[in-house]
């Protein structure tokens, strides 16, 4: 009995960090960019802007739920859904703590790749319900990107699993105890960045929003709270990868002195720091430009890895 | 002396070319006329103006190959006409030769009853939209034209508006009603059919797909539409559509006095500022014939640039959005704010000053200017090295704007292109040093080039006028001349009134100055100078009123539109969006 109640209160804890941690992260990224572009960024709503996160939920649940005439209507309503289910679903792999994280599955990195490509319905789904040139072209977009994208960033983790010898996430961060694998995989973990930019559809890769060329890409039909859905899943999508670029490559929960709670959160926060950076100082680039990226440069690197890492790992078990 | 010395160069020439085409043609063609401008004038016969055209561009030696201008006249309520032959309608052909460094006018007479004029669409593709503009403003019928339709005005419009019949004002009309029918109506009306534009909606396995981009769109820098033909993202075709921002401003210009319509030239290119006064004031300045102060002239230089640094740091900051880079326009419209604070010290208003006058400027510098500008000429440059690394340095960036919206110097003569754009082809062409007005010539500044004539390059290019700028703006503070503000002359405004308590005469021309305005003597002049987006023009007719009998704005991002589809073709939306952003247009300055 304890053991579900521990169990439920674990789930529920998870969600609920996670769900606040990604609406403040829109106030942070704001804040971030504030500070990089020499400007405020919000700072009027409650100490520090902070109440900005509640003004803005306000704003999106009291706006009209509009769903156009011309949509496809049952798979307009279930796009936003499904990015929302699919990412959330993702964390409950997400070793936070020891002691801490939903379920512990010996195939966790299997489940976090599945979860990340089931996302792309969403994407595609909306830009197609939508109706809408721009949505379409979106996510026209989005499945190509996902698609390319989705088969090194698969392939960049296998030097890991390899090293760890194990698709549980757990065993993977034990076996960080010495050295964290950003060292040993250094090109897996070049690769899987990119990948995890381009999972999450952050500037550089934003191109099925890419609001300069297409409005707003595969939501621009969207309002109210279906677009905060979108929202909400684009920074649950950046706080799940920052988690898993942690837990794979930077030794999750481990560090001296500090809870491994707290470390995992400050390497987490670090790591969204990073893409907020990101986001703040790169161009965006063309559509065949980012395809020929994918094939010709990082398809062709996260082989060499697979390649040298499995030699290497023959080597030393023999 | 500016005005005086390029005008010198230009009458050398008159005998050249007016001799020649009388030559050449004999009695084909008519008389020629006097204008204020020195620009030699030619009336031609409608049979034989397409030859001549040709001619000019083709055949002659050193040829005129830009189509600058072309525009009309509703000459029939014009009463100081002088000798020129009988004319209803006048069109009139502004030619530019850049092996001469001169312009011809040609002008064809029209009678109300016959307005038929051969197309030269044959000889300068760029002179469709000008000729749709006509017969859009004039109906002025032009006979072979491919898509003689309405381009500023909408397609449900009732007349033509720039004829002298046509109300100026919306009390002058019924009131405005839109009923529910009408408004659909109207709307269906804007629907795009390919087929009116030759255009074929599939081809054997593949139908394309018809995008509508604006006039509501993130980046077409205003109310722009364009509609592309696509096969994926790849873009088949595109039609331009102007108009949106359409306000009449050569219609108003026929309703206000020549002093009041100031404010309205400071909207036409509205991140310009007082550099859309000064092809203005020029210009009546040619008619009246007044010289300005040496002090006005370098305040005007400074103004200018002032203007010229603000208008391409939003380009630049734009254009880096554009390419998905967020925070460089963040810096730049900083630092704009800065120059901003510093026209708003001698200016008063930030944006559109209205600053200068006809004869002078509206005020003189007020103390401690000097220190303002000194403080940001140590401002910026360091900033906009730092730009080069962020923005110009970028691996993306380049990457998306090496090689795209290519086009040749002839090509862009060929369609009517000048400033940075032009120069970004490699052809070292500066209004300001080649025809220098307002003292250009005294400054020591160089002509930023580029190679490629790609987007990338139209980027560079601005860039370094900016640092150009900053050097012409040190020299104005370093020698700033004494003296008056504004001319000593009576069609001067607001006149000068330190001697109306002397002698009734000039209380006379005082008072009628500041309550009529004043009156300008009959004639033609035309201006153009190196605005921020190109060559920016007026083209002012003077009736003996106190306000001019027409208007004409040249303006630079016209042309620059029309070429649009001729450099997008076979690239993608993403390089579209680039070429937009590298044109640097404002739609106020292509639809005034």
């Amino acid at each position: 009995m304890s053991e579900l109640a521990l169990a439920w209160s674990n789930v529920i804890l998870i969600l609920a960090v996670v769900f606040s941690f990604a609406a403040l992260l829109s106030w942070i990224e704001r804040r971030l960019l504030g500070v990089w572009q020499d400007r405020y960024g919000p700072n009027r709503v409650g100490p520090f802007g902070l109440l900005q996160i509640a003004a803005d939920a306000i704003k999106l649940l009291s706006k009209e739920d509009w769903v156009p005439p011309f949509s496809e209507k049952a798979l307009f309503v279930l796009a936003p859904v499904i990015i929302a289910v699919t990412t959330l679903l993702a964390f409950a792999v997400v070793p936070v703590a020891p002691g801490i994280g939903v379920v512990d599955l010996n195939i966790g990195l299997l489940f976090f790749l599945a979860m990340s490509s089931l996302g792309v319905y969403s994407i595609v789904l909306g830009g197609w319900a939508s109706n809408n040139k721009y949505s379409l072209l979106g996510g026209f977009r989005a499945a190509a990107q996902m698609l390319s994208y989705e088969v090194f960033m698969g392939l960049s983790l296998m030097g890991v699993v390899m090293l760890a010898g194990s698709f549980n996430l757990r065993d993977i961060v034990a076996a960080q105890e010495d050295l964290w694998f950003c060292i040993p995989q250094i090109l897996g973990f070049i690769t899987f960045t990119v990948a995890g930019i381009a999972e999450a559809r952050r500037l550089p890769f934003d191109l099925p929003e890419a609001e300069n060329e297409l409005v707003a890409g595969f939501h621009t039909e969207y309002s109210s709270m279906k677009f905060g859905l979108f929202f909400i899943g684009e920074y649950v999508g950046v706080i799940l990868i920052s988690a898993m670029m942690v837990t794979l490559f930077f030794g999750g929960w481990l560090g001296p002195l500090l809870p491994p709670l707290m470390w995992f959160l400050l390497k987490t926060f670090i790591v969204i720091g990073f893409f907020i950076l990101l986001r703040a100082s790169l161009p965006r680039p063309r559509y065949d430009q980012l395809m020929a990226y994918a094939w010709k440069v990082m398809l062709p690197l996260t082989l060499v890895n697979l390649l040298v890492t499995g030699a290497i790992v023959l080597a030393w078990k023999s | 002396m500016s005005e005086t010395s390029s005008s010198v160069v230009l009458e050398q020439n008159v005998p050249d070319i007016l001799a020649e085409l009388k030559d050449r043609f004999g009695a084909a063609i008519g008389a020629t006329q006097e204008t204020c401008d020195g620009i030699p004038t030619q009336w031609v016969a409608r049979n034989s103006v397409c030859d001549v055209l040709r001619y000019l561009k083709l055949e002659a030696q050193r040829p005129y190959r830009m189509l600058y201008d072309l525009t009309a006249i509703d000459e029939r309520t014009r009463v100081h006409r002088g000798d020129q032959p009988p004319s209803d309608f006048t069109v009139i052909y502004h030619l530019l030769s850049f092996e001469r460094n001169a312009d011809i006018r040609l002008k064809l007479a029209l009678s109300a009853d016959d307005l038929l004029v051969p197309t030269i669409t044959g000889i300068w593709p760029a002179a469709n939209w000008y000729e749709r503009e006509i017969w859009d403003m004039f109906g002025i019928v032009f006979t072979g034209h491919p898509h003689l339709r309405r381009i500023l005005l909408p397609p449900w419009w009732k007349g033509h508006a720039l004829l002298k019949d046509h109300p100026a004002r919306a009390t002058e009309m019924e009131p405005f009603r839109l009923p529910q029918d009408k408004g659909d109506a109207e709307q269906e009306m804007l629907r795009f059919h390919p087929e009116e534009w030759g255009m074929r909606r599939a081809h054997e396995s593949t139908d394309f797909m018809f995008l509508n981009l604006g006039p509501n769109h993130p980046s077409v820098h205003g109310v722009f539409r364009i509609v592309l033909q696509l096969d994926g993202e790849e873009i088949i075709d595109a039609v331009p559509d102007i108009g949106f921002h359409h306000r009449g401003a050569e219609k108003m210009g026929e309703r206000q006095s020549w002093h009041t319509y100031i404010p309205y030239t400071d909207r036409v290119d509205y991140l310009g500022g007082v550099i859309n006064n000064l092809p203005y004031v020029l210009a009546v300045e040619k008619l009246a014939g007044i010289e300005v102060p040496e002090r006005v002239k370098v305040i005007r230089v400074m103004m200018a640039e002032f203007f010229r640094i603000a208008s391409h740091l939003v380009f630049y900051g734009t254009y880096a959005q554009d390419l998905g880079a967020l925070s460089p326009v963040f810096f730049m419209f900083t630092d704009r704010e800065r120059v901003f604070d510093i026209v708003e010290a001698i200016c008063g208003g930030r944006m559109h000053p209205s600053w200068y006058r006809i004869g002078g400027v509206a005020q003189d510098l007020p103390d401690g200017w000097d220190r303002l500008v000194r403080d940001f000429l140590d401002y910026l440059p360091p900033r906009l090295d730092e730009y080069d690394k962020i923005a110009l340095g970028n691996r993306i960036l380049k990457a998306r704007s090496r090689g795209i919206g290519t086009y040749t110097v002839d090509e862009a003569i060929e369609w009517g292109v000048t400033g940075p754009g032009l120069r970004a082809c490699g052809f070292a062409w500066d209004f300001r040093k080649e025809r220098p007005y307002s003292g250009y010539e005294q400054f020591d500044f160089d002509i930023p080039t580029g190679q490629h004539g790609d987007c990338y390059d139209r980027c560079v290019v601005r860039a370094e006028e900016i640092r150009q700028s900053l050097r012409i703006i040190e020299q104005c503070l370093n020698h700033m001349p004494a003296g008056p503000y504004k001319a000593d002359h009576p069609l001067t405004t607001p006149p000068l009134k330190k001697y109306t308590l002397h002698d009734i005469e000039t209380l006379i021309n005082h008072f009628l100055g500041v309550s009529w305005g004043p009156v300008i003597p009959p004639g033609e002049a035309f201006v153009g100078i190196e605005a921020t987006k190109g060559n920016n023009g007026y083209y002012l007719i003077s009736d003996g009123s106190t306000m001019a009998y027409r208007v004409r704005i040249r303006t630079p991002s016209f042309p620059h539109l029309q070429m649009i589809p001729l450099i997008s073709r076979g690239l993608m939306i993403s390089d579209l969006i680039a070429i937009l952003g590298s044109i640097d247009f404002v739609m106020a300055d292509v639809d005034r």
